[in-house]
């Protein structure tokens, strides 16, 4: 239960002068139920890799397979590929059309050719899972709702397809902190709770480091790591190397680690933070009373 | 899959073409286009040719990428030969079943070929040795005499400035839209004609919407800066004819004339 990416090189205008090597013999493993982040600057190759993961592009050569059936080859039902592994691109309300809202959501649904029964079913599941109320916003137009509500009401146009593999790509990008935090939210909960395989694509170390179990560095269309947040975060001159930055809470651990506090730096969010820096106060304060 | 679409053929380099100003080439196709219309003996084909050929070697563009300027419009030269061949009346040469090829015709017909291929060789020198925004720049100037007559020629050539920025935006969005709905299963290979249109509904409408947001940004962005229309408006670069535009555009009227006086002497005419 996988994609399992195999050497897969993309030219961007192959044979033209235009050529571009776009990804570059990359080789990877997504495991099923994971929370992975692919993570590069802009440019680095990250979004054109996956959207090979679907089959919206096709490799150059290489091949990958989606539970051990190659994806690449002709012949292969490529609906239902899609129907498994769904995509949301960046700033998915440019993709709404429809008239309602539910319409909108049921598009892909509908695509999928099953009962009317169904698609009212999903349609409303993937409504709740993104806090929106069908019987309140089903009837509206996509186009009346704030820019929070209508990315919102685009992400639940891909759950109702029911994926198993959602690819998100920087599904964040231009939505205020409060927006920002909903979404990472759903998508643990998405992973947690319905077990989910979340892929997202992002170029902020900060918000990869809240939920990703595992961490692919892209930098100029080749994988520079692969690993755990705490492995690929302790090579953070060769993150900076290509234009990464450490969430600042890690950074600053590694400072206090550096000035000479003992600190665990494996360190990704306020909350582990929290818990080290008390260690450290709570040990004064031993020490503080022994003194006396 | 919009990738590989080049809106204009610019090819820049660093020619002596490419330094003219973009009113010279305009005016100097202009005439060669007059040229290659009253032609009526080898003489004048043979002169336009070399001219043609000499331009083409000045302009450092690769004759691959001029073949395939050619492609597109092969057929119908084909097509076009093939009809005077076999349309006009005159000296039998072969029959083909029903079909009577003619002396006159089969001349008639390459020179009517050659004309259309001198035709695509002038304005393919044109438009890849200019860039999009000289050449409108110089439709702006060459047209500002009918402004007092109220043309609004200034506009005119801010929209096809502002067309030709956004075609390729355009073009990037269309492929966005296209595969996102693609992932959520769009599919308009199938199925009859209306429910192949239909399907065209889901890339269509965000396209217009992004498009008229776009030009709402964009109009928004210019009233910022004072934009308002071509009045007392100067440019960061004026366009400016130098002695080598006085001298082309001399050439090129010395070729035009020099077709008509061969034409009237009817030199090696047929």
């Amino acid at each position: 239960m996988s994609i399992f990416i195999e050497h897969l090189t993309h030219l961007y205008s192959p044979g033209s002068p235009l050529q571009v090597k776009a990804l570059d013999d990359i080789t990877l493993q997504i495991e099923a139920g994971e929370f992975l982040a692919i993570i590069g600057q802009s440019g680095s190759g990250k979004s054109t890799l996956v959207q090979h993961f679907n089959g919206l592009l096709k490799p150059s050569s290489g091949n990958i397979y989606l539970e051990g059936q190659n994806i690449t080859v002709k012949g292969v039902n490529l609906r239902l590929i899609r129907q498994r592994v769904g995509m949301i691109f960046q700033y998915p309300e440019q993709q709404l059309f429809e008239e309602t809202v539910f319409d909108d959501v049921a598009f892909g649904p509908r695509n999928l050719g099953i009962t009317e029964e169904d698609v009212e079913k999903r349609v409303q599941n993937a409504l709740a899972l993104v806090g929106l109320d069908k019987q309140k916003v089903g009837s509206r137009s996509p186009f009346q709702l704030s820019g929070g509500q209508m990315r919102r009401v685009a992400i639940a146009g891909v759950l109702a397809m029911q994926p198993d593999y959602l690819i998100l790509d920087e599904p964040t990008a231009n939505l205020d902190p409060q927006g920002r935090d909903e979404i990472l939210f759903l998508l643990d909960k998405l992973n947690k709770e319905q077990k989910v395989t979340i892929i997202l694509v992002s170029h902020s170390m900060e918000e990869v480091a809240r939920f990703a179990e595992r961490i692919v560095v892209v930098h100029e269309g080749k994988v520079l790591t692969v690993g755990t947040l705490a492995e690929v975060f302790a090579e953070e001159s060769q993150l900076e190397k290509v234009g990464l930055a450490l969430p600042p809470i890690t950074k600053l651990m590694k400072e206090l680690n550096r000035a000479g506090k003992k600190v665990e730096t494996a360190v990704f969010t306020p909350k582990q933070a929290t818990s080290e820096l008390l260690k450290i106060i709570k040990e004064k304060r031993v020490r503080g009373k022994k003194d006396v | 899959m919009f990738r590989n679409i080049i809106i204009g053929q610019y090819i820049p380099r660093d020619s002596k073409i490419h330094q003219l100003d973009p009113r010279t080439k305009l005016l100097s196709v202009f005439f060669l286009l007059i040229a290659t219309f009253v032609i009526s003996n080898p003489l004048g084909y043979l002169l336009l040719t070399v001219f043609s050929l000499c331009l083409v070697g000045t302009a450092q563009i690769p004759t691959k990428i001029f073949l395939q300027s050619l492609k597109p419009i092969f057929w119908f030269i084909v097509f076009t030969m093939g009809f005077h061949f076999f349309l006009t009346e005159g000296k039998e040469l072969v029959h083909l079943g029903p079909l009577v090829m003619t002396e006159e015709g089969v001349k008639r017909g390459i020179a009517m070929g050659w004309r259309l291929l001198l035709l695509i060789v002038f304005s393919s020198l044109l438009t890849l040795t200019t860039s999009p925004l000289s050449l409108t720049d110089g439709l702006e100037t060459l047209f500002n005499p009918w402004k007092r007559f109220g043309v609004p020629v200034h506009e005119m050539a801010m929209m096809i400035t502002i067309a030709l920025r956004f075609i390729p935006t355009l073009l990037e969005e269309a492929e966005k839209i296209l595969k996102a709905q693609t992932a959520r299963g769009m599919d308009f290979s199938q199925g009859s004609l209306w429910r192949r249109v239909k399907a065209l509904l889901p890339l269509l409408v965000p396209l217009f919407i992004g498009a008229f947001r776009r030009a709402d940004d964009l109009a928004v962005a210019m009233e910022a800066r004072c934009y308002r229309g071509g009045v007392g408006r100067t440019r960061m670069k004026d366009l400016q004819m130098t002695g080598i535009d006085l001298w082309g555009l001399v050439f090129v009227l010395l070729v035009l004339l020099a077709i008509i006086e061969i034409n009237r002497l009817g030199v090696w005419s047929i």
